[in-house]
C-alpha cells in the first residue's frame, strides 16, 4: 500500500513523465494527448485530495528526496497552506483540460500535441512550487511553469507572439530577482531548506543583506503575480492566450504567485519580520491603488478578454490586501490569511467561469468584443447564465463567492481600523457593477435589428464545453454557501495556526 | 575618498556584477531592437551567475581548490570552495538557456510574421491592425 507521505512527488513526478508520454503517444495518435492529460490531472487531484485528508488529520507531511535529510537535501514539505492550493489548482487544471479538448481542436487543430505537452509541463511546474520546501527548488519550478506559460500564450501565434515576449522579458526578470534574493540569503545562512532559514534568519533581521534580499523577492513576485505598478505584461498576455490557457493564467498562474509570496513571508521569513517594517501597511496602499486602477482600465475595454483581464489586475489586489491586513486581524472567521486564501479560491473559480465563457463566444461565433454581443443571451442561454452567474459574482451579490470575499476583506479593514480600505472595496464593486453589467446588458438587453423571428435558433456550445462551464459557475453559488456555513473554515484556521496569525497570534 | 576606494576593491567582485547587471538591465528596457533586448536579458542573468560563483570563493586569501578530497589533500591546510553556489548556478544556467531558446523562438515567428524585429515596428504594425 502506497503511503500518503510519497504523493507529494509523485505528484510532480506522475506530471512531468505524463508530459513526454504524451509527446511519444502523440505521434502513435493524436487522440492519446487529450486521454492522457486528462488521467494523469484526475490521478493528480485525487492524490491531492488525499494529501490535504491527511494534512487535516494528522499533520504536516515532509519527504526527502533521494532520502537525503535537509537541510542538505531537497525537502517537501506539504502542511495546509500547500494542500489547500494544491488541490484548488489541479481543480482548475482538470475543469480546463476537459474544457480544452474540443476548443484546442477547433483553435489549433495542427499543435495539439505540443498543446497538451507543454501544458502538462505547465502543471508540473505548478504543483512543483507547491509542494516544494526548498527555496531554490522553489525557483526552478517557477521557471518551469513560466516556460511553459510563455510557449502557451504563444500557441495562437501572430499577436499573442508579442505578448508572450513581454511576459518572458518581465518573467525573465521578476525570476532573476528571485534568484538574486536566494543568493543573498546563501551568503548570510549558508542553507536554501525554508524551514531551516527560518531558523537562522531571527538574528540577523536587521542586516541589511536580508532586509535588500525580502525587497528583492517582493518585487520579484510581484511581477509574476502581476500586483498593480507591475501588471504591464498581463492584459496582453491573457487577452490573446487560447482561452483554457487564460483561465490556467488568471485563476492559477498569478495565484500560485502570490501562494510562493505568502511562503517567503511566513515560512522563510516569520511575523516577527513582518512585524519589524511597514511592509504590509505599503502593501495593503498599493493593493488599494491597484484594486480602484484595475477596475477603472477595466471599463474603458471593449475585448470582453481584455476587461477580464483588467479585472484580474484589481483581484489580485484584493488578494494581496487581504495579505496585508492578516498581521493586524485577530477574529476567528476573518482573521489572519482567511480572507486571502478564500479570495484565491473564489477567485480561481470565477475568473475560470468567465473566460471559459469568453473562450466559448470565440468558438461559436468569434466574437471578441462586448459590442458584437448582442442577442447572444437567447442564442447561448446555458453559457450565458453561466456568465451572468459568475459576473454577479464578481460584483459581489449574495450569498455567491465574491460576497463572501467582499464582506471578510471588509470586515477585516473594520478590525484592523483602516476605514479607507472599506471605501476602496464598496467603490471596487461599484466599479464592477458597471463593467460587468455592460456585457449582461448587450447579452440579454438588445435585439438585433430582424431578429424578432428567428430568436428561437439555439446554437449552444458541446456537452464537453459546457459542462466545465456550468460546474464552475454552480461552484461560485455552492462555495460560496460553504463558506458562509463556515465548514471549511477550520483548514484556513490550520493556515493561520501554523504561521501564528488570526486568533493563534501572540499579543 | 579613500574609504570609497577601500570599500570598492575589499569588496570588488560585488560590485562588478551588480554593474554588469545593470549594463543588461539598461540593454533590456532602452533597446529597440528584439534581439538586443535578450543580449540584455543574457547580460543580466549571467551577472547573477557571477555573483554567485563569487559567493562559492569565502576563503582566506591563498583561495581555495577545487573541492575534490584526496588522501594526500586531507593533512594539509586544504582549504577549498563551496561546491553548492556551483551546483546551484549550473540548474540556473539551464534554466536561462531554456528561456533564452524560448525567446529565440518568438523572436524568429515574429520576423516571419512582421517582416522587422525593431519593436516600435511591431507596436506600429498592431495599432494598424487595430488591437
Amino acid at each position: 500500500m502506497l503511503s500518503v507521505e510519497h504523493l507529494p512527488v509523485l505528484i510532480v513526478v506522475i506530471s512531468l513523465l505524463s508530459a513526454f508520454t504524451i509527446f511519444i503517444a502523440g505521434w502513435l495518435n493524436k487522440r492519446f494527448c487529450w486521454f492522457i492529460s486528462f488521467a494523469t490531472i484526475l490521478v493528480q487531484l485525487v492524490m491531492a485530495v488525499f494529501i490535504l485528508h491527511h494534512v487535516l488529520t494528522v499533520g504536516t507531511i515532509h519527504y526527502w528526496l533521494g532520502g537525503w535529510s535537509p537541510p542538505w537535501g531537497i525537502e517537501y514539505v506539504v502542511d495546509a497552506l500547500n494542500a489547500y492550493v494544491l488541490v484548488i489548482l489541479l481543480f482548475l487544471a482538470l475543469i480546463c483540460v476537459t474544457y480544452s479538448k474540443r476548443s484546442i481542436a477547433h483553435e489549433l487543430p495542427y499543435k495539439i500535441v505540443p498543446f497538451y505537452t507543454v501544458y502538462q509541463l505547465l502543471v508540473t511546474g505548478l504543483c512543483g512550487v507547491t509542494v516544494t520546501g526548498d527555496i531554490f527548488n522553489m525557483y526552478v519550478f517557477i521557471e518551469i511553469f513560466s516556460l511553459s506559460a510563455y510557449a502557451l500564450i504563444a500557441s495562437r501565434g501572430k499577436i499573442a507572439l508579442k505578448a508572450s515576449f513581454t511576459y518572458l522579458v518581465l518573467g525573465s526578470i521578476g525570476a532573476c530577482f528571485f534568484l538574486l534574493g536566494i543568493g543573498f540569503l546563501y551568503s548570510v545562512t549558508g542553507t536554501l531548506n525554508m524551514h531551516d532559514l527560518s531558523l537562522l534568519l531571527p538574528p540577523l533581521y536587521g542586516n541589511k543583506i536580508v532586509l535588500t534580499a525580502f525587497g528583492f523577492f517582493t518585487v520579484g513576485l510581484s511581477i509574476k503575480m502581476a500586483l498593480f505598478p507591475l501588471h504591464t505584461w498581463l492584459p496582453d498576455a491573457h487577452s490573446f492566450a487560447p482561452s483554457e490557457i487564460s483561465a490556467m493564467l488568471s485563476g492559477i498562474i498569478i495565484e500560485v504567485s502570490t501562494y510562493a509570496f505568502i511562503r517567503v513571508c511566513f515560512s522563510v521569513y516569520t511575523l516577527n519580520f513582518i512585524k519589524l517594517l511597514p511592509i504590509f501597511d505599503i502593501l495593503c496602499w498599493i493593493a488599494a491603488l491597484g484594486i480602484i486602477i484595475g477596475s477603472v482600465l477595466a471599463i474603458a475595454q471593449y475585448n470582453l478578454k481584455r476587461m477580464l483581464a483588467y479585472s484580474s489586475v484589481s483581484q489580485m489586489g484584493y488578494i494581496m490586501l487581504a495579505v496585508g491586513l492578516s498581521t493586524s486581524t485577530h477574529h476567528a472567521l476573518w482573521g489572519g490569511l482567511n480572507p486571502a486564501l478564500m479570495h484565491i479560491l473564489n477567485h480561481a473559480l470565477m475568473k475560470g467561469c468567465l473566460f471559459l465563457v469568453a473562450g466559448a463566444f470565440i468558438y461559436k461565433a468569434d466574437l471578441w468584443n462586448i459590442t458584437d454581443f448582442t442577442g447572444l443571451g437567447r442564442k447561448m442561454p446555458y453559457t450565458c447564465a453561466a456568465f451572468v452567474l459568475a459576473a454577479i459574482s464578481m460584483i459581489g451579490v449574495p450569498p455567491t463567492v465574491g460576497f463572501v470575499s467582499k464582506l471578510y476583506i471588509i470586515l477585516a479593514s473594520l478590525e484592523a481600523g483602516k476605514f479607507i480600505f472599506v471605501a476602496v472595496m464598496l467603490l471596487s464593486s461599484l466599479l464592477n457593477l458597471v463593467y460587468f453589467w455592460r456585457v449582461i446588458e448587450m447579452l440579454y438587453m438588445r435585439r438585433e435589428e430582424g431578429e424578432e423571428h428567428s430568436s428561437s435558433s439555439k446554437n449552444e456550445i458541446p456537452l464537453s464545453m459546457l459542462i466545465p462551464v456550468l460546474t464552475l459557475a454552480s461552484l461560485c453559488i455552492i462555495v460560496g454557501v460553504l463558506w458562509l456555513t463556515e465548514i471549511p473554515i477550520p483548514i484556513l484556521d490550520q493556515v493561520n495556526a501554523l504561521f501564528g496569525l488570526g486568533r493563534y497570534a501572540t499579543p | 575618498m579613500e574609504w570609497l576606494l577601500e570599500e570598492i576593491l575589499a569588496k570588488y567582485n560585488y560590485w562588478i556584477s551588480i554593474t554588469i547587471m545593470l549594463i543588461g538591465f539598461y540593454a533590456m528596457i532602452a533597446k529597440d531592437n528584439l534581439i538586443k533586448k535578450l543580449v540584455g536579458l543574457s547580460i543580466f542573468q549571467t551577472a547573477i551567475f557571477l555573483f554567485f560563483i563569487s559567493l562559492a570563493d569565502i576563503g582566506p586569501i591563498p583561495r581555495g581548490t577545487a573541492p575534490i578530497v584526496s588522501e594526500a589533500m586531507m593533512h594539509k591546510g586544504y582549504v577549498y570552495v563551496n561546491p553548492l553556489p556551483h551546483v546551484l548556478i549550473l540548474t540556473a544556467i539551464v534554466v536561462s538557456v531554456a528561456t533564452l531558446a524560448v525567446a529565440l523562438a518568438l523572436v524568429i515567428r515574429m520576423y516571419e510574421e512582421y517582416g522587422t524585429i525593431e519593436e516600435t515596428e511591431i507596436i506600429e504594425e498592431e495599432r494598424e491592425l487595430g488591437v
